[in-house]
């Protein structure tokens, strides 16, 4: 490596456009050597497809790529190989029947590792100089998630590498093994490798990097030194520009508690899960509550857990006074609970299905059914009822969920909610990819839905959407939740530090899942 | 020459599909007879059209069509829910089994219940075999396309030993059969002239019953959305095991009907080789019908068919019976070559820019 730490990688107006979207626009961003450099940005932003350019995988349309200060252009990750990059996808392709050795042996070609035993040598030896301990005659299903990762790292350390990728490394790790990976890169680093770290961890992101480019839409929109930004900065740059505070809306008028949840606790059930802690939360009549937060860090299981898709491990949740633990799915919607999946297309409707049927989907708990026939008269005219009051831009009752653009398809969802009348209404990502317009209508009905008493939950990434509707605020971080208060007393900057797990007691453990 | 994705799928090619499959077996089948010897026009003719040249032979396939449509309701069902339950074979037999035992026990009483008794036994009979596959399903999370397979040779096994033991003719010279079931044990002609039985109208109303439970019940709308999309159903709070218990008793009840239609009605006793296939046949049945009442009905004539030729090509072509499977294996060959035209069509030149291909 020469003095002065020369430029490894450059990136100049790189742009990739898919059909119906532009992932990456004129994205620009520099990487000097033994530099660890974080990517930023919410889900959908463009991080994925920006790193797949980099390591050949997709092409872009436009935009100059240089390497080592010399214009290239990578025809696949077998040239980006060549070239000295490795890159560590977030979901592993290792063979489960495999060894460790034999894993290994497969990415590389023989004349890179020679024989079997000597490849079997090095991967001992790499392991050792990076603190990477791993055993190389182990099958690849014998191993940890982060074992797992170790074997990914290995591979991409076997050659001689200027360029690490690391896609969300430590959505799978324990809080131990994060620590262990930041020691490694750190010292990676020392040794003049550069990394790119992508991540929507800014606890992690202020740990480990010496810069941070941020993209919102496809954009960059900020580059900063994570160690001089606070993190409500950071929050700021990844989810809205300027904040626009429009307060169109009139506030609520909080009445008696509805829902209720008390110390509850939810323990993961998969590895991509996320703990949820002494979760403790009061939703009352006529009141909007917004609940910020970058993803996975547990609003998934937050809303399943309503919903009565997750069983409580400890505590306990009402509903107007009345113990939820044992209602099942169909039994909380009878009582009056809404709600609004943020995956419509895979949860919240059947897009080989007509909108009557979708309507159909929750609406059966309380309408359209008889003696267990349906009478789709009376369930075709309620989609119809729908599609003309809530604005949907759909042919009619019989148009294919799957043919709705997904903001069409979102005001359907909704209307179907709250055509029921619901008591409580928990709406996720209730705008997440609609337009403007759409979203305007949506923000409308919830207001209205509010103001005739029923209380809604709103959880959203866009912190835009959570000052103009809700009377109070808070935020889940690594399974936690904030305190909730009033919208007048959560300053920006206060729900961006709620964010990054920044909120009294919770923060001496690493807030973090596991 | 090009395979491209439709931008949605072809409601024509859902519906033309089989029929596209039928014409592309005939044509193999022609060329099969010929390489065979035997002149293709002609051959196909016997297999295909002598059959039902009087009325004698339409209600042979009425026979044939009995139990493959009674097995084809209960797989209509499961298979839109996405159950892929192959055992109807060995819920079939399993229910032969028992309910031909219940029928020998019951040589010597009369009365008007015996005959209930003996579909209610073979109903049970068969629900009790699919149950097994359901408990594994639905608690162990087991494969219900392997279990319900491997179900099926244990089936025709326990039948095996039932006719070589226990239930084996005393006066019947050491053959591997039961004594022939007694007159009053037998489901009632239509016409003394056939051997059609009240069966096939006990099928028919099922597939009514199919019907309106698909098109007008939660039910059928449940198990169409757990088919097409579990998360769906499990967000929406469906009980998808209480569905799946349902679905698989119900198609176990209606193979152990089509098994009695066939012991207690054109059999009238236990032979090793009862089932001719009917519970795969049936599966084949629902596809070609499309998973649709009426549709399934058709098809089931079209799969009755194949018996009849077949056996009628063992008697003019002196051709083994194999050929009968033989062509229902090569209506499902090409019925699922051709179900890829549903979602994708067939390019057959690079067309010039800024045509417009729709």
């Amino acid at each position: 490596m020469s003095q002065e730490n020369p430029t490894r990688l450059e990136l100049i107006g790189i742009t990739k456009a898919y059909p119906g979207c532009v992932a990456n626009d004129a994205v620009s961003l520099k990487v000097a050597a033994g530099e660890i450099h974080a990517l930023l940005g919410e889900n959908g932003a463009g991080k994925s497809t920006l790193m797949k350019m980099i390591y050949g995988v997709v092409k872009p349309d436009a935009g100059q790529v240089l390497w080592n200060n010399k214009e290239i252009a990578i025809e696949g990750p077998a040239q980006a190989r060549a070239l000295g990059m490795g890159m560590v996808f977030q979901h592993f392709s290792l063979f489960d029947t495999l060894t460790v050795t034999e894993n290994i042996a497969l990415y590389l070609s023989p004349a890179e590792y020679g024989s079997v035993s000597a490849l079997r040598q090095r991967i001992v030896e790499v392991g050792e100089e990076y603190g990477l301990a791993i055993n190389p005659d182990r099958e690849v299903h014998t191993l940890s998630v982060g074992e797992q990762q170790r074997v990914e790292i290995i591979r991409c350390l076997l050659q001689d590498i200027q360029l690490l990728i690391l896609d969300e490394p430590t959505a799978v790790l324990t809080p131990a093994e994060v620590a262990q990976l930041i020691d490694m890169l750190k010292q990676l680093a020392r040794k003049g490798c550069s990394i790119l770290f992508i991540s929507h961890k800014l606890h992690e992101v202020n740990a480990l990097c010496d810069r941070a480019t941020i993209l919102r839409g496809g954009k960059v929109t900020g580059s900063c030194i994570p160690s001089e930004t606070s993190a409500g900065e950071l929050a700021k740059l990844m989810l809205g520009d300027e904040l626009v505070l429009d307060h169109d809306l009139p506030p609520g008028n909080a009445g008696a508690t509805r829902l209720t949840l008390c110390d509850i606790e939810v323990r993961p059930t998969s590895q991509f899960a996320i703990h949820l802690h002494n979760i403790n939360l009061e939703l009352k009549a006529g009141e909007i509550l917004g609940l910020a937060g970058v993803a996975g860090n547990g609003q998934d299981e937050l809303v399943d857990l309503i919903n009565g898709e997750l069983k409580p491990d400890r505590g306990t949740l009402t509903l107007d006074d009345v113990a939820l633990a044992d209602c099942s799915i169909v039994a909380r919607r009878r009582r009056g609970l809404g709600t609004v999946p943020a995956d419509r297309v895979g949860r919240g409707s059947v897009a080989s299905m007509s909108l009557t049927e979708n309507q159909l989907l929750t609406g059966y708990v309380n309408h359209g059914v008889r003696h267990s026939l349906v009478n789709w008269a009376a369930v075709r005219q309620r989609a119809a009822d729908i599609i003309g009051d809530y604005g949907v831009k759909a042919t009619g009752p019989a148009s294919m969920a799957g043919s709705l653009s997904g903001g069409n398809l979102q005001k359907f969802i909704i209307g179907r909610e709250i055509e029921q009348q619901p008591k409580v209404l928990i709406c996720f990502h209730p705008t997440w990819g609609v337009d403007v317009g759409a979203a305007n209508h949506i923000h409308k009905e919830l207001v209205a839905l509010r103001d005739r008493g029923t209380a809604v939950l709103v959880i959203s990434e866009d912190l835009d959407e959570l000052y103009l509707l809700g009377d109070r605020l808070g935020a889940l971080c690594g399974g936690r939740l904030s305190p909730v208060r009033p919208k007048a007393e959560v300053p920006l900057e206060q729900l961006g530090e709620w964010m990054a797990g920044a909120f009294g007691n919770a923060q001496e453990e690493v807030a973090h899942a596991h | 020459m090009r395979i491209e994705k439709r931008l949605q799928p072809s409601q024509t090619m859902v519906y033309l599909s089989p029929i596209l499959a039928l014409v592309l077996t005939v044509f193999a089948g022609g060329l099969l007879f010929a390489a065979l010897g035997h002149p293709p026009l002609e051959s196909l003719a016997i297999f295909f059209i002598e059959p039902l040249r009087d009325t004698y032979g339409w209600s042979e396939l009425a026979v044939k069509v009995t139990p493959l449509l009674l097995c084809a309701t209960g797989l209509t069902l499961c298979f839109k829910a996405k159950i892929w339950n192959i055992g109807a074979e060995g819920q079939f037999v399993f229910a032969a089994l028992i309910g031909g035992a219940v029928s020998l026990q019951l040589t010597e009483v009369q009365g008007f219940w015996v005959l209930p008794v003996i579909l209610l036994s073979g109903a049970l009979a068969g629900m009790a075999w699919a149950g097994i596959a359901a408990l594994l399903l639905t608690h162990f999370n087991t494969n219900e396309i392997l279990t319900t397979i491997m179900l099926n040779y244990i089936a025709v096994n326990l039948l095996l030993w039932g006719v070589h033991g226990p239930l084996k003719d005393p006066a019947g010279f050491n053959f591997p059969e039961s004594a022939l079931f007694a007159e009053h044990t037998l489901l009632p002609l239509l016409s003394f002239d056939y051997r059609v039985t009240v069966a096939l109208f006990i099928a028919l109303f099922m597939v009514v019953v199919i019907w309106v439970l698909l098109a007008r019940s939660l039910l059928g709308f449940q198990l169409r959305v757990l088919g097409e999309n579990r998360n769906a159903a499990r967000f929406a709070g469906f009980n998808s095991r209480a569905i799946i218990w349902f679905l698989l008793l119900f198609s176990g009840a209606m193979a152990g009907l089509a098994a009695i239609s066939e012991t207690n009605g054109p059999v009238g006793q236990l032979i090793p080789t009862l089932s001719l296939g009917y519970g795969y046949a049936a599966i084949i049945v629902v596809f070609m019908g499309r998973m649709h009442p009426l549709g399934i009905v058709l098809a089931s004539m079209l799969l009755g068919l194949t018996y009849l030729g077949g056996e009628m090509a063992q008697i003019d072509l002196g051709l083994p019976k194999s050929i009968t499977g033989l062509f229902q294996g090569m209506l499902l060959f090409f019925l699922l070559g051709c179900d890829l035209l549903i979602h994708y069509r067939l390019v057959l030149k690079e067309r010039a820019f800024g045509v417009a291909t729709t």
